[in-house]
Order: structure tokens, then C-alpha cells, then sequence
């Protein structure tokens, strides 16, 4: 151990024996990149299967046909019905599409809020974000409140009210300067109570029976208001934006889980950082649940599941959860169209009940010295 | 060269700093040193503006640290902090390769180099077999020595350790301490041990209530005269094959007729 060899970086050929890949990182990456393949056509499998299933089953080679046909004109010559085609194209795609993109992005965002809060117990909806927009769309179905917004008045509503209700933690949260962990995770809870009492207070005063039902539907989320629309463009692009831009932020992310002064050490302003994450977050959250409403447990739970497979490092974690929470909740969707037919069970039923045992199963499993 | 001048600190109004200051000269390891609550963990956190000084002034390389870019002073700068990041299962190779994040543009990957030097690292504390195990999992000792490893892969000529000897036994004591004064960078060690602080530090702060009331050489601090009032404990140095050792009692003994026998 020479002061010279401390000083000058290695540049010389790397030690025998391990085929050039010192610490094994170029290994991990060959599993990553299995696993994200893999994951992908598991995740091609399963949009053909959601579209397969429901009330009229369809096969997949009809399901491939018509999507091809739609897409790239190719097979040119129908050879399936009418309604098939509508079933496939109008109905099924666009839904089984926006669960694939609400679960990944679910999945992504609610990694980003473990890492930034350091509790593994965070989720997406720790902003406050989720009750903001029930607020907003109680509102918007029982009083007509966004009326403004046209035929996206409840969607638009919802995404005020979530991003109403993540600013205003944001506010408490900051109050001295700096946004601690602690504080953040406080603040989210008071004000997702509070705006919890007020969405309750809505569906009271409200005399409609059948609005309150649906405000019910909609607080345990449901993917039935996909068409191929403006909202279903906007999550794609804010989904993908924010999938990416988290996975380039990796490193950042892995430092600012250790700890604030681990981050700051290592070059990541820790309170600059955090503020960039809340934000773009909250914008992602905010368009998952006013297109879908607050489907539990995807955040939470899927993080969780894609570090086990693939470790914590978060530039490999964030693009499998992505992938895995996609899967997850189109099947879990395939499940709320079929298991009481033709009743539609709320999505968000499904997803806690698988979810909430996948859970217990991981805490149980945990790996925490000296607990 | 680390230079604080002046620096003072309050947690709200409980002032934890009055107008400390250091002098880190290259290639030395200065040692802070002095009883609890003495603010020898707030003075190091002032060096890498972890926290802010009401007043006075922290000069890294001669430029004021406040004008110093956070990524650029990471690249000058490393920590060594008790942070171990919960349940983060990182392996203990991405935790060293975390060290290259300051000299990597945000959207930059790591390339072979960035490994070669990570290795190096690893190789440098002698824990390169842990490379594949996750770091929640290593005893306290190999954790500490990880995250010493990944302090010199930031390549910084500068390191700053908060009691980097916590938790450890006498070996890894020794040799955490060994190991970094051979590293011949300028280092500023919190130490709660004194004999440890003696026998691996070229200059010694001692504090007593946020200010400094000593420093100098291990050979000008650590002398009865000076230590006494501070840590309120009877102190009587020894010098063995010409290293100094300390020995200590009780002040107001309950014991104090012994110890007059022994004298």
C-alpha cells in the first residue's frame, strides 16, 4: 500500500482472472438487461391477454391481427367481425394501455418516495397527492365542479386537486427552508387526512345516491374511463418522462437514500434534489390518479418486489419496477373484469388483495440486522 | 488545505460554536478532540457546509466553501459520515461506486475506469472479497472500512472523518486510523480516544464548549495542564519507547485515599 499507488488511478490492465470485470458490475449488468428482457416479453404477453379477456373472449391471434391492422395496415384484409374489431381497438387496447402505464408509473414514483423519505413504507400517495384529486373529482361528480373542462371534467378536477394538495405539503413541509424526510412525511399525512374529511364531507352533503357510488368507484380506482383520448397521450409522455429521467437521476437517487450528508458528500444537494423529485412526482402522481383515481398497494408493494430481483441500486430497480408494476396491475386488471362477471370489481380491490400478502411475505423476509 | 476562521454555530439559540478555527495542512491529519457536546462533530460538519457558520469562514484550497460548487467540492472533499442508508440492500460494489457520482455529469454512466478506480479502492482497505455482499449485511468494521473505500474513490485530496473508530475493536481501530494517515492526504479525524488521537495525528484541536482552548502537536496538547480542566479527570502521561501514552482517573475520586498511597 505505497503512497504512489494510492495517488495515481489504476491505468494499467485490469487483474487476471475475472475477465476484465472488476467488481463484477458488468455482470450485473448482463442480468439487468436479461431481466429487463424477459420482463418485456412477459409484459407483451400479458397486454395480449388483457385485451383476450372479459366478457367476450377473444383469441390472441384475432387480438395480434387487429392491432397490426390498426398500427401498420397489416393484415389488410378483415377476417374478424365488426364488434370484435371495436371490442379490441376502441374498448380493450386504450384500458389495458393505461394500466400498463399507470402501474409502471405507480411502481417508479413510489420508489422515488421510498428513497426520498428513506421509509419503506412510503408510497406515491404520501404527498397528500391521491386525496387531493379524490377531493377534486367527489367535487367534480357530485357538484359539477370543472365544468370548465369539458368532457374532461372530472380528470381535469382531479388533476387540480392533486396538484392543490401537493403543493400544499410541500408548503408545510418546507416551512424552515429545508425539506426534511421527517417533515415531509408529517405534513403528507396531516393534510392527506384533512382532505380525506373534506371528500367525505362532500359525498354527505351530497343527496345523490348514485353520485356517491360512483365517487366511491372511482376514490377505489378504475381504468373504465380509457379511450384513445388526450389523458391516455398525456399519461403516456408523463410516464416515460418521468420513468427516464428518475432512472438517469439513479446514482442521485441510491446517494440521497443513504442519507442527506451521504448525499451531499458525494455532490447531490440534498435539499435542491428532493425539491426536483417532489415536483416531478407529484406532477406524475397527480395524472396517474386523475386518469385512473388511487389504485393502492402498486407503489408500495412493486418497489419492494423489483429490488429483490434486481437489487437497490436505483438506475436498474426503477426500469424493473417499471416493467413489473406495468404487468401487475393489467393483470390485476384482467382479474376485476372477469371474477364477477359481468359485475366490474374497483381495481383497487384487486391490487390490496394481492398486494397486501405480497407485503407481509417481504416484511417478513426482510433483511434488517439488529431488529 | 482546510482553513476554518472564526466559525460559530447555534441550533436555534443553544450556541454550539463561538469563533472555533483549524488549520489542516496538506498531507496532515488533524485531529478534533474533546468531551461531549463539545461541538467537535458541528465544527466538522461546517467543513463540508453541511452545516452553515452564523459567522466566520471555511476555506477549502483558499477559495470561501460557500462559493464552491456541491459537485465540485465533493471532487475536492470527502466524508466519511455514520450514515448507513436503513434498508437500502446496495452491494458493497455499488456503495464504492457511488464515490465516482461527484466526478460523473448526472446523466453520465460509469465507465471501466470509474470501476478500475472503485476496485482499487476496495483493494486499499483490504475488503476487496467483500465486493459481491450487500452492505447492511458486514459488521461494523468492514461497513466502516466500505465506506472509507468509497471516500478514496472520489479521488478527493481532502477527507473528513466523524469517529470513524465507533464500534470497532482495538485492531480496527489501529488499523482505520494506520490506514488513513498512510494515505498522505490532508485528513480532519473526530476522535473520542485520545491515545488513538496521539499516536495517529500530526496536530490535535481540542475544544471545550464550542471554543478551542488547545492546539498545536500531540506532544503541545496532550499534557495534564491542558487536558485536566477540560475533561475533568485526573491525567498522567507516560512516555513508552518514546510514544506518549495517557492514563487517567477520576478527579474526586472515591478512591482518593489509594491513589495518595500510590503517589
Amino acid at each position: 500500500m505505497t503512497l504512489a499507488a494510492a495517488q495515481s488511478a489504476p491505468a494499467g490492465p485490469p487483474p487476471p482472472g475475472q475477465d476484465g470485470d472488476v467488481l463484477g458490475l458488468r455482470r450485473l449488468r448482463r442480468r439487468f438487461v436479461a431481466c429487463l428482457a424477459g420482463l418485456g416479453a412477459l409484459l407483451v404477453l400479458t397486454l395480449i391477454a388483457g385485451v383476450g379477456a372479459g366478457a367476450v373472449a377473444i383469441g390472441p391471434g384475432t387480438v395480434a391481427s387487429v392491432v397490426g391492422h390498426h398500427l401498420v395496415g397489416f393484415p389488410g384484409e378483415r377476417t374478424w367481425s365488426l364488434s370484435q374489431d371495436a371490442i379490441v381497438w376502441e374498448v380493450r387496447l386504450p384500458r389495458v394501455l393505461l394500466g400498463a402505464l399507470v402501474g409502471a408509473g405507480l411502481a417508479v414514483c413510489g420508489a422515488a418516495m421510498q428513497a426520498m423519505v428513506r421509509n419503506m413504507l412510503a408510497d406515491p400517495y404520501l404527498l397528500g397527492v391521491n386525496s387531493g384529486a379524490s377531493s377534486g373529482a367527489a367535487g367534480a361528480i357530485l357538484f359539477g365542479f370543472g365544468a370548465g373542462f369539458g368532457e374532461y371534467a372530472l380528470q381535469g378536477t382531479a388533476f387540480l386537486g392533486a396538484l392543490a394538495a401537493s403543493a400544499l405539503v410541500f408548503l408545510v413541509a418546507r416551512s424552515s427552508g429545508r425539506v426534511t424526510s421527517v417533515r415531509l412525511l408529517l405534513a403528507g399525512v396531516a393534510v392527506g387526512y384533512a382532505l380525506y374529511a373534506l371528500t367525505s364531507f362532500l359525498i354527505f352533503a351530497s343527496d345523490s345516491a348514485e353520485g356517491s357510488r360512483s365517487v366511491l368507484f372511482w376514490l377505489l380506482g378504475s381504468l373504465g374511463l380509457a379511450t384513445w383520448n388526450g389523458p391516455l397521450a398525456v399519461v403516456a409522455v408523463v410516464v416515460l418522462l418521468t420513468l427516464g429521467l428518475l432512472t438517469l437521476w439513479g446514482r442521485r437517487l441510491d446517494a440521497l437514500a443513504i442519507g442527506d450528508d451521504t448525499a451531499l458528500s458525494l455532490g447531490v444537494s440534498p435539499a435542491a434534489f428532493r425539491t426536483r423529485l417532489l415536483l416531478l412526482v407529484s406532477l406524475c402522481v397527480g395524472v396517474l390518479v386523475a386518469a385512473s383515481g388511487s389504485i393502492g398497494f402498486v407503489g408500495l408493494v412493486v418497489p419492494h418486489f423489483a429490488r429483490r430481483v434486481i437489487g437497490a441500486a436505483h438506475a436498474r430497480a426503477l426500469p424493473v419496477a417499471a416493467l413489473l408494476g406495468a404487468v401487475f396491475l393489467v393483470w390485476a386488471d384482467i382479474a376485476a373484469r372477469v371474477v364477477l362477471q359481468p359485475q366490474e370489481l374497483p381495481i383497487g380491490i384487486v391490487t390490496a388483495l394481492v398486494g397486501a400478502p405480497f407485503l407481509l411475505i417481504l416484511v417478513r423476509r426482510l433483511h434488517t440486522p439488529g431488529v | 488545505m482546510i482553513c476554518a476562521d472564526g466559525v460559530s454555530f447555534a441550533y436555534g439559540r443553544t450556541e454550539v460554536l463561538r469563533e472555533a478555527g483549524l488549520t489542516a495542512r496538506p498531507g496532515q491529519v488533524l485531529g478534533l478532540i474533546g468531551p461531549n457536546g463539545s461541538g467537535k462533530t458541528t465544527l466538522l460538519r461546517t467543513l463540508y457546509a453541511s452545516l452553515k457558520p452564523s459567522q466566520g469562514t471555511v476555506l477549502l484550497d483558499g477559495t470561501d466553501l460557500r462559493k464552491v460548487p456541491t459537485r465540485e467540492a465533493a471532487t475536492k472533499l470527502a466524508v466519511v459520515v455514520q450514515e448507513h442508508g436503513g434498508d437500502m440492500p446496495l452491494l458493497v460494489s455499488e456503495m464504492v461506486m457511488l464515490g465516482r457520482t461527484p466526478h460523473l455529469a448526472a446523466f453520465q454512466r460509469a465507465t471501466d475506469r470509474d470501476a478500475a478506480i472503485a476496485a482499487d479502492a476496495l483493494a486499499r482497505v483490504g475488503v476487496s472479497h467483500l465486493a459481491g455482499r450487500p452492505f447492511v449485511g458486514l459488521s461494523g468494521g468492514e461497513k466502516q472500512r466500505v465506506l472509507l473505500a468509497r471516500a478514496l474513490a472520489q479521488q478527493a485530496e481532502h477527507l473528513l472523518l466523524d469517529e470513524p473508530t465507533n464500534h470497532l475493536d482495538i485492531r480496527y481501530q489501529h488499523e482505520i486510523l494506520d490506514l488513513v494517515r498512510s494515505l498522505g492526504i490532508t485528513a480532519v479525524v473526530v476522535l473520542h480516544d485520545l491515545n488513538l488521537a496521539a499516536r495517529y495525528c500530526h496536530e490535535l484541536v481540542l475544544l471545550k464548549q464550542g471554543r478551542v482552548v488547545a492546539a498545536g502537536t500531540p506532544d503541545e496538547v496532550l499534557v495534564p495542564e491542558v487536558l485536566e480542566p477540560v475533561y475533568e479527570v485526573e491525567v498522567r502521561r507516560v512516555d513508552v519507547d518514546g510514544e506518549l501514552h495517557l492514563l487517567f482517573r477520576p478527579q474526586h475520586s472515591f478512591c482518593a485515599p489509594a491513589l495518595q498511597e500510590i503517589a
